[in-house]
């Protein structure tokens, strides 16, 4: 793996061209989509299920692969080679935090990423705490994920990625389930996070608006809209066309 | 089957709590070792054993007497062992339905009544002491391969995650059907099977899915196939001198047991 | 379902030579299958049967009334044999029966071992044999996967309890002519529900995502009807053999007489043997490890041959 410090990023763009992707089994989840996300911009990315929002997220960090389009970010293509890199640049948050809370305990799951980064013991701790403090989670490092409430994981989730250091965030649907105060943490939280470049899929329009200045709607694998976010919110001709409800 | 889905470990700040769980896990297995090999007559040594696991039951704040309840769980097993008061030759002392029970099978029925009923406690004693994330540790760096850890880990992790899944399959069954959970609901054996595979096929293929998603939320993060882990803190001369003393109290057990009382 | 019928052995009731003779067979067939799920998934190892772990300790709950009060649920060795390949369901089971004896006391520790083989190791590779079989008969159909299926749940379980019953027996815990018929007996009902279930998970799997089925690729067999044929005949060989004598004076009288009987005056050089093992003598323990070389060197020529048959057939198709 390349060290942090071999490549410095030049810029946290999210650079997406031209990237289509078939599942298995035949569907097209993804036609023609091309996407820029300048450096800290926040952009949301909305649109219905089934829209490849999702199978989006996943591409920007190589879980998933396509072999057409071209996907770079920081301005470095994602390849083969540059994979280890891109995965410690790009933090993804999953949507259900019991996916991305695997180990057992609350400590281990924020240590894994620096860990497989091959980071030194003291630099992973340090990490670490640093992580669990950004989120508000200090005195959580002991507990064990399955007794946490789906905020208090939600919160996590975001720490295990922040201890990559990671320039861009990608986070999927990280409203959903939660109840109005854990949510209103959650934005805080979010909009504090000032280092990164983020790409946010949601459906909360609400979320959107406050945090992202502007939004990308996709649906049926197109992208089909695009603009600042109060616009697109306003349109409810185009709104109501895909499936999404204006934040009365 | 399986006696209590709680986990038994309690929290607690007792010395037995905060000994490595490294010598925990060793002096168990040894004191369970030492438990089955202990000569089948000697009935001093049993009391005595029950002492050294009751003392440690104190020491660990969890009551000498709910050591001894809880570990009546495994009893019923015991069952198995019942034909030995029959099938062994001695002398009668009692009978039974025109079956005769003789002393040396009564003993030796009571003697693995004894073993199963204190290896328990001593099993118990790791578990309601040990939280089982330092269990897992421990049993890595006594070599147990890391990829087995590491899949004893995720089980952990999604065992009640699940099993609240397996649960609510339950309740969805219950609510839909007919009758009291105490009477037999309509249907053949064949269609309740059926039913109830379902469900399980329905649990696995959600398991499987949920594999994938976690599978892809590990690569995210960087792995490439090999678990990596903090080291484990360093073995202190302490817990191994404090490790040491059951296992002195177990060796003159077995000394007294086999000298006299075997 | 009544707790003297489980299967899992708590401690003390094995003796210490058999629990180990159990330790060795299971960390042999541990480290194995480690190496053939890692062969054949990759980097899915962990994350796949972990999770699987904790779907057939949580389907184990599942449970369905069959009458008289008691209820059927699953084992699950031979399901997840039949989903994803015996090598597969060994590491699954071992975790599964691993952590229910650690963190739940169902099961010994010292009892692990053979806890580990009965349920996890023989169940999975005999359920695996029967479906392998089936499939070869009767082509590659859904029929011939449930009937394989069921008849591999069925022996599974069958032949669990039969290895639970000499293992007790072997043990001087409870005499085999008690033992055997109770176990193979209950179980052969308990094996029922089992096959219904695995049939009807089967079948639930079939509609939603028939791509999962006949998915365990040719790696993750390899060696299987080897360790399969090498289990089965240990236990028939274990059967015939003198340890396990249907008269349980047989195997215990000398040591009931040496033991109990002059227990009471112990010469000093009676210490030992009767300290270590006070029901079983020499021969029979020159036996148990005699059996396991036995096993161990049938399953290696097992590989062996395997690994041959399946190179050759590599050249020959191409196919893996």
């Amino acid at each position: 793996m390349v060290g942090l410090n071999e490549r410095v990023m030049s810029h946290h763009t999210i650079e997406v061209e031209n990237l289509s992707f078939r599942y298995p089994d035949g569907r097209l989840a993804l036609d023609d989509v091309s996407l820029t996300v300048a450096p800290d911009e926040k952009v949301a990315l909305v649109g219905p299920n089934g829209s490849g929002k999702s199978t989006l997220l996943l591409h920007l960090n190589g879980v998933l692969r396509s072999p057409t389009g071209t996907i770079r970010l920081g301005g470095l293509p994602l390849n083969d080679r540059n994979l280890g890199q891109i995965r410690a640049w790009v933090g993804l948050v999953f949507q259900n935090p019991d996916d991305q809370l695997f180990s057992p305990r609350v400590y281990q799951d924020v240590a894994f990423g620096p860990l497989h980064m091959g980071l030194p013991e003291a630099e992973v701790r340090a990490r670490v705490e640093r992580a669990l403090a950004v989120v508000g989670m200090g005195d959580y490092a002991e507990r064990v994920s399955f007794h946490l409430s789906v905020g208090e994981k939600k919160r996590i989730a975001i720490a295990t990625v922040l201890s990559m250091e990671p320039k861009i965030l990608v986070l999927d649907e990280p409203s959903a389930g939660l109840d109005p105060r854990a949510r209103r943490h959650l934005i805080a939280l979010l909009r504090d996070l000032k280092q990164q470049t983020m790409l946010i899929s949601t459906h909360d329009m609400r979320l959107a608006a406050e945090l992202c200045a502007r939004a990308v709607v996709l649906d049926g694998g197109r992208v089909v809209a695009e603009g600042p976010t109060e616009h697109i919110l306003n349109d409810a001709d185009l709104l109501e066309r895909h499936g999404l409800e204006k934040p009365f | 089957m399986n006696f209590s889905l709680q986990e038994r470990y309690r929290a607690g700040d007792s010395l037995l709590h905060r000994l490595d769980p490294r010598i925990k896990v060793v002096v168990t297995l040894v004191l369970i070792v030492g438990i089955v090999m202990t000569p089948s007559a000697a009935w001093p040594a049993y009391a005595l054993l029950w002492v050294l696991l009751g003392g440690l039951a104190l020491l660990g704040r969890l009551g000498f007497w709910r050591l001894a309840r809880t570990a009546g769980l495994a009893l019923p097993f015991s069952l198995a062992a019942a034909t030995l008061m029959f099938t062994t030759p001695g002398n009668e002392v009692l009978r039974v339905f025109g079956l005769v029970v003789s002393d040396a099978g009564l003993a030796r029925f009571a003697a693995v009544l004894l073993k199963s009923w204190l290896a328990v406690q001593a099993a118990l004693l790791l578990a309601m002491t040990t939280p089982f994330t330092d269990l897992l540790w421990a049993l890595a760096s006594l070599r147990l391969p890391q990829t087995l850890v590491a899949i004893i880990g995720l089980m952990y992790r999604y065992l009640f995650t699940l099993r609240d899944e397996a649960e609510r399959l339950m309740r969805a069954r219950a609510a839909r059907s007919g009758s009291a959970a105490n009477h037999r609901s309509g249907g053949s054996l064949g269609w309740r099977a059926r039913v109830a595979g379902g469900m399980v096929g329905s649990l696995f293929l959600r398991s499987y899915e949920r594999s994938e998603r976690v599978y892809a939320a590990m690569l995210a993060r960087g792995y490439t196939g090999r678990m990596r882990a903090l080291d484990p803190p360093p073995l202190r001369w302490q817990a191994v001198v404090l490790g040491g003393v059951p296992l002195a109290a177990l060796a003159i057990i077995q000394l007294l047991a086999a000298r006299w009382w075997a | 379902m009544l707790p003297i019928l489980a299967l899992h052995i708590p401690d003390g009731f094995l003796s210490v030579p058999v629990a180990a003779a159990g330790w060795l067979m299971m960390l042999v067939l541990v480290g194995v299958a480690l190496r053939q799920t890692r062969d054949q998934l990759g980097e899915r190892q962990i994350p796949l049967m972990g999770i699987l772990a904790a779907f057939v300790f949580a389907a184990q709950m599942i449970n369905f009334p069959v009458a008289g009060g008691t209820s059927g649920h699953l084992i699950g060795g031979a399901l997840v044999a039949v989903l994803l390949g015996p090598w597969a369901a060994v590491l699954v089971m071992t975790s599964v029966v691993g952590v229910q004896a650690l963190l739940f006391q169902d099961g010994g520790l010292l009892a692990l071992g053979f806890n580990v083989v009965n349920m996890g190791i023989i169940s999975a590779f005999v359920g695996y044999a029967a479906y392998a079989f089936a499939r070869r008969m009767m082509g590659e159909t859904f029929a011939a996967t449930a009937v394989g299926a069921a008849a591999g749940a069925w022996l599974g379980v069958e032949a669990a309890a039969i290895a639970t019953a000499l293992q007790l027996a072997i043990s001087g815990t409870s005499p085999l002519d008690v033992a055997l018929p109770a176990m193979a007996g209950v179980h052969a009902l308990i094996g029922i529900g089992e096959a219904l279930i695995t049939v009807g998970a089967l079948a639930f799997i079939r509609q939603t995502r028939p791509d999962l089925l006949g998915q365990p690729g040719r790696a993750a067999t390899r060696g299987a009807g080897w360790v399969a044929a090498g289990l089965l005949i240990a236990l028939a060989v274990t059967l015939v053999s003198p340890l396990a004598d249907p008269n349980p004076d047989g195997l215990e009288r000398v040591a009931e007489d040496h033991g109990f009987i002059e227990a009471a005056q112990p010469p000093a050089y009676e210490i030992l043997p009767d300290y270590t093992i006070p029901f079983i003598e020499d021969a029979a323990l020159t036996t148990i490890v005699s059996g396991i070389i036995g096993v161990l060197i049938v399953g290696g020529i097992g590989f062996g041959l395997a690994r041959l048959a399946v190179s050759r057939r590599k050249e020959t198709t191409g196919a893996g």
